[in-house]
């Protein structure tokens, strides 16, 4: 373990390195290009490749290129330019790719204020691309968090044979923090899972003759048996892949719902309304993606007065999810910033304090 | 008794190609696998197919190969080239996938000198998704989206790839054949055959655009598209060289 004082960005991409990315592909887009920046620097002195794409679709479609070829791969980008690579990431689903997309959320719809948002939740958890796939979608509330994220990310991607998504908003991107970087993998790893990953799904050449492997033609039980198969690998994440951290909740009131920065500017909140005697907590989700339903179903609308959405979207995305868990059983409000404006803490204890006072 | 003449080991024994009848695409291929054979190298070599009438390719061919989605071929075999540099690496595409949806990965692998090869048919027109108009449709050439034919007020000229990657420094090979008949197939191969070995010796981007039919779309027979294409496509599209470092 190795201590730094890092940019969420670039600690991202050192994570990135270390778990053995040696291919990344991006293109220039506000607040995530010191993500592309630091792997042009530091790819070189790993023996990687990093391409500037001259789009975020040419750029996902490299990295879709490399991942056939059993290199651990990633791309990243923000809000308008993710949904330019959903035509790959929709690709990179089908033709199970293990790659990592890191999306960096800005304001929006549309290009947007190029500060940082939450306004992706539906996005990167509903409908990102075409065809009906899923992503397991990582959401870290520090640097730290989006550290470990990062490295284990293709380990992730690798056993499911699916594309997983960091999804962070701009002020984790920016923000600089004290980190423990986890240590490099070892060169024989690297060759070892490339070959290994290569045989299993890549179309390279054999020296035990030709096998031609086409993704788009070749599926275990015709087209409809991958859609299942597909299916069946989501469904089982519901079951096994859920992470959700629960704050201060066992004697809770008021729970809040947020997830990344809004989570932990509220836990900041909470400090102050339990200073204050208000028994608040918060249910957060570190993955978005399978959500944590059983985390939210299991509240008793008997001991919770209210739930709290707190995120930086207009309208709220992360609440409908919420609401579905509880079936609407507890009444929910909302605190919320949007088009680019940070949540600020006194609005959630004062709206956490005006639902505790009714 | 001396086998002079074979399948190449590139195309499926017992495969047909589904291509239609008097489609250049079959000639195409039987060079490609040809020239696979003769260099030695269709055992490392891996395919890159576009989007069209190309993908009917992945049925037809014994070799690695996937599939990208429409116009993006050159980027993914950058990618896939530069992770696996031992590799023989090609795209094959066609007009609309790479000169309309796919001009600008096409404009910027080749910037960026890629060491691939890049088996580009021009047909003039969309073929599998039924005749509309592609960027390489002829003045006047009429299309399912130009019913009237093309209109260079409406829909502009034709787009002419080897005279625009010309333009770039980057780009070692390009070349302009047909294979419309024998001598022109043997021209055709032989330009597919440099191309190949450019990548070999590590050269960089090497492009041969073949100009082809569509008797299907174009609405004629395979042998009036042949008189068509003397008269029209290739007074249009001039044959020859564009680029070629090895001569400067």
């Amino acid at each position: 373990m190795e201590k730094r004082f890092m940019k969420g960005a670039e600690a991202i991409a050192e994570a990135a390195v270390r778990a053995g990315c040696r291919f990344f592909a991006g293109y220039p887009i506000t607040p995530q290009n010191e993500i592309p920046e630091y792997f042009a620097r530091r790819m070189p002195e790993v023996g990687g490749v990093f391409l500037q794409g001259e789009s975020e679709v040419a750029s996902i479609n490299m990295v879709n290129g490399a991942a056939f070829g059993g290199t651990r791969s990633m791309t990243s980008s923000s809000s308008c330019g993710i949904s330019l690579k959903a035509e790959g990431v929709s690709q990179a689903a089908t033709d199970h790719l293990p790659i990592v997309v890191c999306s960096v959320m800005r304001g929006g719809p549309g290009v947007g204020p190029i500060t940082g948002s939450q306004q992706d939740y539906w996005q990167a958890t509903k409908a990102h691309g075409n065809g009906g796939y899923k992503l397991l979608v990582f959401t870290p509330e520090s640097v730290q968090e989006a550290v470990d994220m990062t490295y284990h990310a293709w380990d992730y991607a690798e056993k499911y044979r699916n594309p997983v998504m960091i999804l962070i908003d701009g002020v984790i991107g920016v923000m600089m923090e004290p980190i423990e970087l986890p240590d490099m993998v070892s060169d024989e790893f690297i060759a070892q899972n490339k070959a290994a990953k290569k045989a299993a799904y890549a179309p390279g050449p054999r020296e035990d003759g030709r096998k031609e492997k086409h993704p788009i033609n070749v599926s275990d039980g015709g087209p409809m048996g991958r859609n299942h198969a597909d299916w069946m690998k989501y469904e089982g994440w519901k079951e096994n892949e859920t992470d959700v951290e629960f704050y201060q909740t066992d004697d809770a009131e008021l729970i809040i719902a947020a997830y990344g920065i809004s989570a932990r500017i509220a836990k900041s909140a909470i400090g102050i309304l339990r200073s204050e005697g208000y028994k608040v907590g918060l249910i957060r989700p570190k993955r978005v993606y399978p959500f944590p339903t059983k985390a939210f179903a299991d509240l008793c609308p008997k001991k919770i007065k209210g739930i709290l959405d707190v995120e930086m979207s207009m309208p709220p995305q992360l609440a409908e999810d919420v609401d579905a868990a509880t079936k609407g059983a507890i009444p929910m409000e909302y605190c919320l910033t949007s088009y680019g404006v940070i949540m600020n803490r006194d609005d959630i204890v004062a709206k956490a304090k005006e639902m505790l006072n009714k | 008794m001396e086998k002079i003449y074979t399948r190449p080991s590139y195309i499926r024994e017992g495969a047909t190609s589904g291509f239609c009848p008097g489609c250049m695409h079959s000639t195409v291929h039987k060079l490609v696998g040809e020239v696979l054979d003769e260099l030695g190298i269709v055992n490392k070599t891996v395919t890159v197919w576009g989007v069209g009438c190309c993908i009917l390719g992945a049925g037809y061919t014994t070799h690695d190969s996937f599939g990208s989605p429409h116009g993006r071929a050159c980027a993914v075999a950058s990618a896939y080239k530069r992770t696996n540099p031992d590799e023989i690496v090609y795209t094959y595409q066609g007009d609309g996938d790479l000169a309309s949806i796919g001009i600008a990965e096409t404009i910027y692998a080749a910037n960026r000198g890629e060491n691939f090869t890049v088996i580009f048919i021009n047909n003039s027109t969309y073929g599998m998704t039924g005749g509309q108009m592609a960027p390489t449709t002829l003045v006047g050439q009429k299309a399912t989206t130009a019913p009237f034919g093309r209109d260079p007020k409406q829909h502009g000229y034709p787009v002419h790839v080897c005279e625009l990657l010309a333009t770039l420094k980057a780009p070692y090979y390009l070349e302009r054949v047909t294979c419309l008949d024998a001598p022109n197939v043997l021209k055709a191969k032989k330009a597919i055959k440099k191309a190949f070995q450019n990548q070999i010796d590590g050269k960089g981007f090497s492009l041969v655009e073949i100009m082809s039919n569509c008797p299907t779309n174009w609405g004629m027979a395979p042998l009036e598209t042949l008189e068509f294409m003397k008269e029209n496509t290739l007074k249009e599209f001039p044959l020859g060289v564009y680029r070629d470092k090895d001569a400067e």
